[in-house]
C-alpha cells in the first residue's frame, strides 16, 4: 500500500466545460477521505478515474510510485487491486451472497477451503454469516450494502472506493452503516475514498474532507479544521450550519474575530466600503445585553432547543439557537461571540 | 498487467473490428452486390427490355393492388382487435390476443393451404359437412381478392401490435384530465385517444403493406393457378426458367421490390419518429372503458373473427391431412393417418426437410446468438457515433423482403468464392449464411434490450474484482442476459423453421427446408401430405409460442413480439 496521488487531473467529456478541472490531491496511506460536494460537482468522476472507469484527459494518477493513469495510458480497473461499493450496491442477482463476496477470489484463482475461509471472515465482519446462501434479492437494503462491503473486504484491496453508499438507505440504517464503515476502516487499514453530498456523513466518517465545486477542489483538511477554518464562501456555506454576513473589512490579517472586533463593524459610522464575508455559526450567537438588535423571523422547536432565524437591522439573515422560547416578531439583543472571516 | 489505448472503456480492442466485419459480411456485402448487378444491368440495356415488358408492369400492378387491399383488411382486423382489446373491458383478453397473433407466426404457405382446405369444391371440411360447392366451380381464393384477404389475415397482427403499443403508451392522465374536464367516454375516445393513436395505426398499416409486397408463400400458392404473378413470384418464376439475362432481370425486380419496401418503411419511421415506447413509465395502465350492454356483442364478434381466421382454416387443414386423398370426403370411415405416416416414415424428402430445417434453425439461432451477444454489448456500451449506422445496417436485411435478400446471396455466391475457390451455391451453407443475414436483427433485438436494462455497475464491480472481458462475459454478462438470449434463440428458431421465401430460391436437391417441402408437395398435387406436414409445423409453432409466453415475465419489455 502507498499513498494515492492525483496530480493536476482534468477530465472533459466532449467539448463542454470540463467535469474535473486541474485537481491535485494526495490521500495518505490508510486515510479515509471524504469527497464532498453538491451533485454535479465532479466528485463521482474523480472516483471513477481513480477506479479506472474513466481516463483523465490531463494530469496523472499515481499509487505510490506506480502510475495508474495519465492522458496517454492507463491500467485497466481489473488490474488495480481496488474495490468499490456502488450506490446501487451492484450485487450480481444470479449469484448467492457467498458467491458475490467470493467472486474476486475466484477471479484470482483462489479456491477450496482458503476461499471458503476468507468468505466466512468477510461475512462475519459485516455480521452476515447466516446469509451466505441467500440471494441478494432476498436481502434488505442495509444487508445488501453490507454484502457489497464484504466483497470489498475479501481481497485486501489497496484502495476502497465508496460512491454515495448511504444514499439509498433510510436514516436509521445510515447511522448503523456509518458505524460499520468506521469499523471496517479501523480493521482493514485500507485507504478509503468516500463520495458524498452529505456533509454530516463526511464529517462523521472521514479523517480528511475534500470539498469540490464545479470540477475544482476547494479545500482539503481534517473535519475539525474544515469546520473551524473553512476557505471561501462555498466551503463555508457547505460545511456545518451558519450564516454568511457581508460586513466592512477589518484591518489586519486576523481571521478569527470576537465581539470586541465585530462590534465595530456594526457601527453605522464605519465608512470602509470594502466588504468581507464573515461566517457566523448559530452556537456562537448569544442573547445578551449590549448587543445589536435582531428581529426573530421564524422559530423552529427542535426538542433540545429552538432554532431561530434572525434578521439584522440592515436586512442580513442570521441563524441562532435559544434555550428559551421566543416568538416570531420579538426583537432580541444579540452578541456574536466568535466569527470566521472567509 | 495489460495496457492498451483506452482500457477505461470496458470493450476489448478486437470488439469493434469484429462487429464491423460481421455487419459488413451480413449486410453491406450482399446488398452492395445486388445493387452493383442491378446498376450494371441497367447500364447494359437489359433494363430497357425488362422495363418494356408488359408482364412486369402487370406484376407491379398485381403486387400493389394485393398489398394495398391486404393492408386495408389488416387495418380493419388488426385495428379493431387492438382498439377493443386495449381500451375496453373485454374478458379473456390475453387469450384472445395470443390467438389473434398466431396467424403472424404461421408460415404463409400454410395459411394459404389451410384456407384452400376451407373453401372451394374439394374442401375436405366442407364435404364432411355436406356444404361443398359442386365440382368444377372455381376456388374463390385463386384471385386478387383471395390473396389480399390472406395478406390481411397474416399481417393483421402487425397492425394490432403497432396500434396497441401506441395505445398503451397513451398517458393515462391525459384521459383522466379530459374526464375531469367533463368529457364523456365517447368524447374522450373520439377527441383524445383516436387522434393520439393514429401514428401507431399508420405505422402498422405501412408495415402490413411492406409485408404484403414481400410475401411469397401466399401469392405463390394462390396466384400461380390464376396466373397472378406478384413481384416475388415473378422472381421465382424467372429462376425456374433460367436464362442468360436472369441475373440482371431478377436484380432489377429485387431493386423494384426494395424501393417499394423502402418507401413503405420510411413512411413508418417518419410516423414513429421521436416515439420511444420504452421510456413510457405508465404504459400498460391505459384507462379501460366500460362497454356495458355492448360487451357481450363485442366479445361475440371477436370470437367469431378468431373462429373465421384461425379455427376454421386450421380445422380444414387438419381435415385435409386426415383425408385419404385430395377431394375425397372425410368421414368416420375414410379418416386415415396415412399422410402422417407417409411424411414421417416413408418419404425421404420430408425427412430430409425436417433435418435440414432443424439443422438450419438450430445453427442460425445459436450461431447468431454468439454474434449478437458481442454486437449487442458493443452497441449498448460504445460511445461511438457509428453505433446508429451499425444498428441500421444490421436491421436492413430483415426489413427487406426475404426474396430480395435471397437474390443478393445468389448473386454473391453464384461464382466460387475468390481466393478460397469454394462454391457454396446449391449447398446448405448458402441458406445458412442468408439466414444469418436475414435473422440478425431478430436475434439482436432481445439481447440489446437486455443489455440496455443491465446496470453498468454490475459489470464495473466485476472489473474491480479483477475479471477481464472473457471472464466478465462468462460469469456476469451472459448469465444476466440469459432469459433474453433464450428468447432470441426460440424466436430465431421459430422464424427460421417456418421460412420459405429465402430457401425457395436457394434450395436444391437435398437441401430443401420444411417450407420448401410443403410448397413442393402442394405443387405436385399431394395436398393431403402438404396439409399433414403443415399441421406438424403449426403444432411446433404453437408449442414454441407457448414456451415464449411462459418465459415472458422474466424478459425485458418488447422481446416477445406479440406482447406489448
Amino acid at each position: 500500500m502507498a499513498k494515492l496521488i492525483l496530480n493536476r487531473v482534468s477530465k472533459a467529456f466532449g467539448s463542454g466545460k470540463p467535469a474535473v478541472n486541474d485537481l491535485s490531491l494526495t490521500v495518505r496511506e490508510g486515510g479515509f477521505l471524504a469527497l464532498l460536494g453538491p451533485s454535479g460537482c465532479g466528485k463521482t468522476t474523480v472516483l471513477r478515474m481513480i477506479a479506472g472507469f474513466e481516463q483523465p484527459t490531463d494530469g496523472s494518477i499515481l499509487l505510490g510510485e506506480r502510475v495508474l493513469a495519465d492522458a496517454g495510458e492507463m491500467i485497466p480497473p481489473e488490474s488495480r487491486n481496488m474495490a468499490m461499493v456502488f450506490q446501487s450496491y451492484a450485487l450480481w442477482p444470479h449469484m448467492s451472497v457467498a458467491d458475490n463476496v467470493g467472486y474476486p477470489l475466484k477471479v484470482r484463482g483462489i479456491s477450496g477451503e482458503r476461499r471458503q475461509k476468507k468468505i466466512g471472515e468477510a461475512l462475519a465482519a459485516v455480521r452476515l454469516e447466516n446469509f451466505a446462501d441467500r440471494r441478494p434479492a432476498d436481502l434488505s437494503g442495509g444487508q445488501r450494502q453490507r454484502v457489497a462491503l464484504a466483497r470489498c473486504l475479501v481481497t485486501e484491496p489497496d484502495v476502497v472506493l465508496l460512491d454515495e453508499p448511504l444514499a439509498n438507505l433510510d436514516r436509521h440504517l445510515r447511522q448503523e452503516m456509518e458505524e460499520t464503515f468506521r469499523e471496517f476502516h479501523a480493521r482493514s487499514g485500507a485507504t478509503m475514498i468516500y463520495v458524498t453530498h452529505d456533509q454530516g456523513e463526511a464529517m462523521a466518517l472521514a479523517t480528511d474532507v475534500a470539498v469540490m465545486s464545479e470540477g475544482r477542489l476547494l479545500q482539503v483538511a481534517s473535519p475539525e479544521e474544515i469546520y473551524a477554518r473553512p476557505e471561501g464562501r462555498l466551503v463555508g456555506a457547505l460545511v456545518g450550519q451558519g450564516a454568511i454576513l457581508s460586513l466592512p473589512s477589518l484591518a489586519g490579517d486576523n481571521r478569527r474575530l470576537d465581539w470586541s472586533g465585530l462590534q465595530l463593524l456594526f457601527d453605522p459610522a464605519e465608512t470602509n466600503t470594502a466588504h468581507a464575508d464573515i461566517l457566523v455559526r448559530p452556537q456562537d450567537i448569544a442573547v445578551a445585553g449590549g448587543g445589536i438588535e435582531a428581529r426573530v423571523v421564524s422559530v423552529l422547536f427542535e426538542g433540545e432547543r429552538y432554532a431561530l432565524r434572525l434578521v439584522l437591522p440592515d436586512g442580513q439573515m442570521l441563524r441562532a439557537f435559544s434555550r428559551d422560547p421566543v416568538k416570531a416578531g420579538d426583537v432580541l439583543p444579540i452578541v456574536i461571540r466568535s466569527a470566521w472571516r472567509l | 498487467m495489460t495496457r492498451s489505448g483506452n482500457p477505461g472503456n470496458s470493450q476489448p480492442r478486437w470488439l469493434f473490428p469484429f462487429v464491423v466485419t460481421v455487419v459488413f459480411f451480413l449486410s453491406v456485402l450482399p446488398l452492395g452486390r445486388l445493387a452493383a448487378t442491378g446498376l450494371a444491368s441497367a447500364f447494359e440495356g437489359g433494363a430497357a427490355k425488362l422495363l418494356s415488358d408488359p408482364a412486369l408492369w402487370r406484376s407491379v400492378y398485381d403486387t400493389l393492388v394485393t398489398s394495398f387491399l391486404g393492408m386495408i383488411a389488416a387495418v380493419i382486423l388488426g385495428g379493431g382487435f387492438a382498439l377493443l382489446l386495449t381500451l375496453f373491458d373485454i374478458r379473456a383478453k390475453a387469450l384472445l390476443g395470443f390467438l389473434f397473433m398466431l396467424p403472424m407466426m404461421i408460415p404463409p404457405q400454410v395459411t394459404a393451404l389451410s384456407w384452400i382446405g376451407m373453401t372451394g369444391p374439394s374442401s375436405a371440411l366442407l364435404k364432411a359437412l355436406g356444404l361443398a360447392p359442386p365440382l368444377g366451380s372455381p376456388q374463390p381464393l385463386y384471385s386478387i381478392g383471395g390473396i389480399a384477404l390472406l395478406f390481411g389475415v397474416q399481417h393483421a397482427p402487425l397492425v394490432y401490435l403497432s396500434l396497441r403499443a401506441g395505445l398503451l403508451a397513451l398517458p393515462r392522465d391525459a384521459v383522466e384530465a379530459a374526464r375531469l374536464s367533463g368529457a364523456s367516454s365517447r368524447r374522450v375516445l373520439i377527441d383524445i385517444i383516436l387522434p393520439l393513436s393514429l401514428p401507431g395505426l399508420v405505422a402498422g398499416a405501412a408495415i402490413a403493406f411492406v409485408s404484403g409486397v414481400g410475401n411469397f408463400g401466399i401469392p405463390a400458392i394462390l396466384g400461380i393457378p390464376a396466373s397472378i404473378y406478384t413481384l416475388p413470384v415473378l422472381i421465382y418464376s424467372k429462376f425456374a426458367s433460367f436464362g442468360p439475362g436472369t441475373f440482371g432481370d431478377v436484380s432489377l425486380i429485387s431493386a423494384l421490390i426494395a424501393i417499394i419496401s423502402i418507401i413503405g418503411l420510411s413512411v413508418e419511421s417518419r410516423v414513429l419518429k421521436g416515439r420511444d415506447y420504452r421510456v413510457i413509465g405508465l404504459s400498460g395502465q391505459v384507462a379501460v372503458f366500460r362497454l356495458g350492454g355492448w360487451r357481450v356483442f363485442a366479445e361475440a364478434l371477436l370470437w367469431l373473427v378468431i373462429l373465421l381466421i384461425l379455427v376454421m382454416p386450421l380445422t380444414a387443414l387438419v381435415a385435409s391431412s386426415l383425408a385419404p386423398a385430395y377431394g375425397v370426403p372425410l368421414s368416420a370411415k375414410t379418416v386415415t393417418i396415412h399422410a402422417y405416416e407417409e411424411i414421417l416414415f416413408r418419404q425421404s424428402v420430408t425427412r430430409t426437410a425436417f433435418s435440414n430445417s432443424i439443422f438450419l434453425s438450430v445453427s442460425t439461432a445459436f450461431g447468431l446468438l454468439a454474434v449478437t451477444v458481442l454486437t449487442g454489448y458493443f452497441l449498448v456500451r460504445t460511445k461511438s457515433r457509428l453505433a446508429g449506422l451499425i444498428t441500421a445496417l444490421a436491421e436492413i436485411p430483415y426489413a427487406l423482403p426475404g426474396i430480395v435478400l435471397a437474390v443478393a446471396f445468389i448473386l454473391l455466391f453464384a461464382a466460387p468464392i475468390p481466393i478460397l475457390r469454394i462454391s457454396i451455391y446449391g449447398t446448405i451453407w448458402i441458406i445458412l449464411i442468408a439466414y444469418f443475414s436475414s435473422f440478425f436483427a431478430v436475434s439482436l433485438k432481445p439481447v440489446v434490450s437486455a443489455f440496455r436494462q443491465l446496470d453498468p455497475s454490475l459489470e464495473e464491480a466485476a472489473r474491480l474484482s479483477g475479471a477481464g472481458f472473457g471472464r466478465r462475459l462468462a460469469d456476469i454478462l451472459v448469465p444476466l442476459v440469459a432469459p433474453a438470449a433464450g428468447a432470441s434463440v426460440i424466436l430465431v428458431f421459430l422464424i427460421a423453421c417456418n421460412e420459405l421465401t429465402i430457401s425457395a430460391l436457394l434450395w436444391s436437391a437435398g437441401t430443401q427446408t420444411l417450407g420448401v417441402a410443403i410448397y413442393n408437395l402442394d405443387d405436385s398435387g399431394s395436398f393431403n401430405l402438404a396439409s399433414a406436414l403443415s399441421v406438424l409445423v403449426v403444432v411446433m409453432v404453437v408449442a414454441m409460442m407457448i414456451a415464449l409466453e411462459l418465459m415472458a415475465k422474466r424478459l425485458p419489455k418488447g422481446v416477445v413480439p406479440w406482447r406489448s
